[in-house]
């Protein structure tokens, strides 16, 4: 009995949803009696693999293979499922980004396993097995009770805290033996957002809506958001009207995040918008129309013109940061 | 070549929701019914593919699980301009249950393109698509936001954590779509309503089939707190309400 954990890596490095993962799987190793295992494919050097013991793994799994450089969800999920199978876990936790989308479901039918997806906090109950997740776009929530003996988890991106521990880990290789005709999917081109931080993982956000008025008014904007090592975001109707790239629409069909800080800017706040960013856990408006619906999900709001407020935002931040 | 679009249908996306019977069961007075957002955009994707006659498509046919009562959202998708429908006459219980009621019809069908969205606005489980593939033992690519067709192959544009890989992948394949797969959902014109009912909607009976997982009990978002205004004439005041009471920055 074990509880798995699926770490992702990123050219051989972890980041923090994969120490969120490790801190999630080792709470919930901890509520059934039992330990937390993390499964590592690919290639990453044993000092990064280390790192996930500070977060709980009792164990980590090493599988090395250069052809699992390309991700292919088939693989991936049959590769899974045999070390499910191999490690006796119950439960099998991954992140509900855009891999563990791929991955969960497949793993689900393999293994007739119950999915929770984008479970945001520990299990409510164990006998039966009843996870917390969003429904109707973050309008409701759910009980979900996982009927079948091994479950698996998807967790929200930046819904758990990272929780250290006494590294104890033991770092364990093992051998890959998947066929390589297995993996149909053939990556001809990757094309990376250098230097920029994802919107996904950022713990600040500035986000611009249609109150911006025109593309040449984001300086401020982005000014603010590199003060406040936050990612850019903005609203359906601004990607709509190329502004600003598809990739920074936030909201239901959109990015669904949850940062820190959410700075929404000349955003009126429409139930679609909101059901993207609602689990953030602060939220600040800025808009000329003091009963915009993006006042009632703000803890702190300013009612007033973003063209002469976001300068001197700015220049606080700046103060602030001493720059 | 035969692409076949799952759709299911939710609540129109501005619902406020409501449970009944201790919040065990959505409340669907005076719920609009609609195609899910992007199934419909993965309907329109499926179309604009065949009206480019270079890449040789044949149908365009969209299959539902779900009772009688969610025809009309079917009718609408055929009006948009999908050939055919299979309506699998289920309520549907979970993901799981939805996914090998599809697989069960579908596996002696020879689909060579199946288009199912990334999530359904009323459950977000993002699990159908890839359960169907792997019932099916189909590749499935995630997070699509480009499908072309090229010499019989796909051509996919998928999103990665920080950034887009191009892939290749045969046929038959699934693509589970997001934003960016089409720009604007295709509406139905008159004529395609007209046509729509007299287009062929197979009804085809359940097999049995355990759910995994079971909803006990909804419950509504913990209200926020009032908003804190600031004056705008001190925004500076935001600033340090972050730095010391919010501790956020």
């Amino acid at each position: 009995m074990s509880v798995l954990i699926f770490v992702e890596n990123w050219d051989g490095k972890f980041k923090k949803l994969s120490f969120e993962l490790v801190s999630y799987g080792a709470r919930l190793a901890e509520m059934l009696g039992t330990q937390a295992v993390a499964l590592s494919i690919g290639n990453v050097e044993n000092s990064e693999l280390e790192k996930l013991g500070k977060f709980g793994a009792a164990q980590i799994i090493n599988a090395v293979n250069d052809h699992f450089d390309v991700f292919d969800g088939q693989a991936f999920s049959a590769l899974i499922a045999g070390f499910v199978k191999q490690e006796g876990a119950t439960v099998v936790v991954l992140s509900n980004n855009n891999s563990g989308k791929a991955i969960a479901p497949r793993l689900s039918v393999i293994l007739k396993a119950g999915l929770g997806s984008g479970v945001s906090k520990l299990p409510l109950s164990i006998t039966p097995f009843i996870v917390y997740t969003k429904v109707y776009s973050g309008n409701a929530f759910s009980n979900l009770t996982i009927k079948t003996d091994v479950k698996i988890l998807t967790l929200a991106q930046n819904s758990f805290e990272l929780i250290e521990t006494e590294n104890k880990a033991i770092v364990k290789n093992a051998a890959i033996d998947l066929e390589l005709a297995s993996v149909k999917t053939k990556v001809n081109e990757v094309q990376k957002l250098s230097g920029k931080i994802l919107l996904t993982d950022a713990d600040v956000v500035v986000s611009g809506g249609r109150g911006m008025k025109s593309a040449e008014n984001w300086g401020p904007i982005v000014e603010l958001a590199e003060l406040l090592d936050a990612a850019t975001a903005c609203s359906r109707p601004v990607s709509d009207e190329g502004w600003r790239p598809h990739e920074e629409h936030t909201g239901q069909t959109g990015k669904i995040i949850a940062p820190n800080l959410y700075i929404a800017v000349g955003i009126s706040g429409a139930t679609q918008h909101l059901a993207g960013v609602s689990s953030s856990k602060f939220i600040v408006a800025i808009n000329t129309d003091k009963d915009a619906p993006i006042f009632s999900a703000a803890q702190y709001g300013i009612v007033g013109d973003a063209s002469k407020i976001l300068p001197k935002l700015v220049e606080a931040v700046k103060e602030l940061k001493g720059k | 070549m035969k692409i076949l679009v799952c759709i299911s249908q939710v609540p129109d996306t501005t619902t406020k929701v409501k449970f009944i019977d201790d919040f065990k069961k959505l409340d669907t007075t005076g719920i609009q019914w609609v195609i899910n957002p992007w199934d419909e955009l993965s309907l329109t994707r499926a179309l604009e593919l065949k009206d480019d006659a270079s890449n040789n498509i044949q149908t365009v046919t969209v299959a539902h699980v779900g009772l009688v009562g969610s025809e009309p959202t079917i009718r609408k998708a055929l009006a948009i301009g999908a050939d055919d429908a299979i309506r699998i006459n289920a309520d549907p219980d979970d993901a799981y249950f939805v996914a090998a009621q599809l697989a069960h019809v579908l596996k002696n069908e020879s689909y060579d393109l199946i288009f199912c969205g990334i999530e359904s606005s009323d459950f977000n489980g993002s699990s159908v698509g890839g359960m169907l593939a792997e019932f099916l033992n189909y590749p499935s690519l995630s997070s699509v936001s480009s499908v072309k067709i090229d010499n019989g192959q796909f051509c996919i544009t998928r999103e990665i954590d920080g950034g887009k890989e191009i892939v290749t992948v045969p046929a038959p394949a699934v693509a589970i779509v997001q934003k960016g797969i089409a720009k604007e959902p295709r509406i139905a014109a008159m004529r395609g309503i007209m046509m729509a009912r007299t287009k062929s909607l197979k009804v085809v009976d359940p097999v049995a089939v355990d759910s995994l997982t079971e909803v006990v009990k909804f419950e509504m978002p913990k209200p926020r707190a009032a908003c804190r205004f600031i004056d705008p004439e001190n925004p500076r005041q935001l600033i340090e309400l972050l730095q010391n009471e919010a501790k956020i920055i």
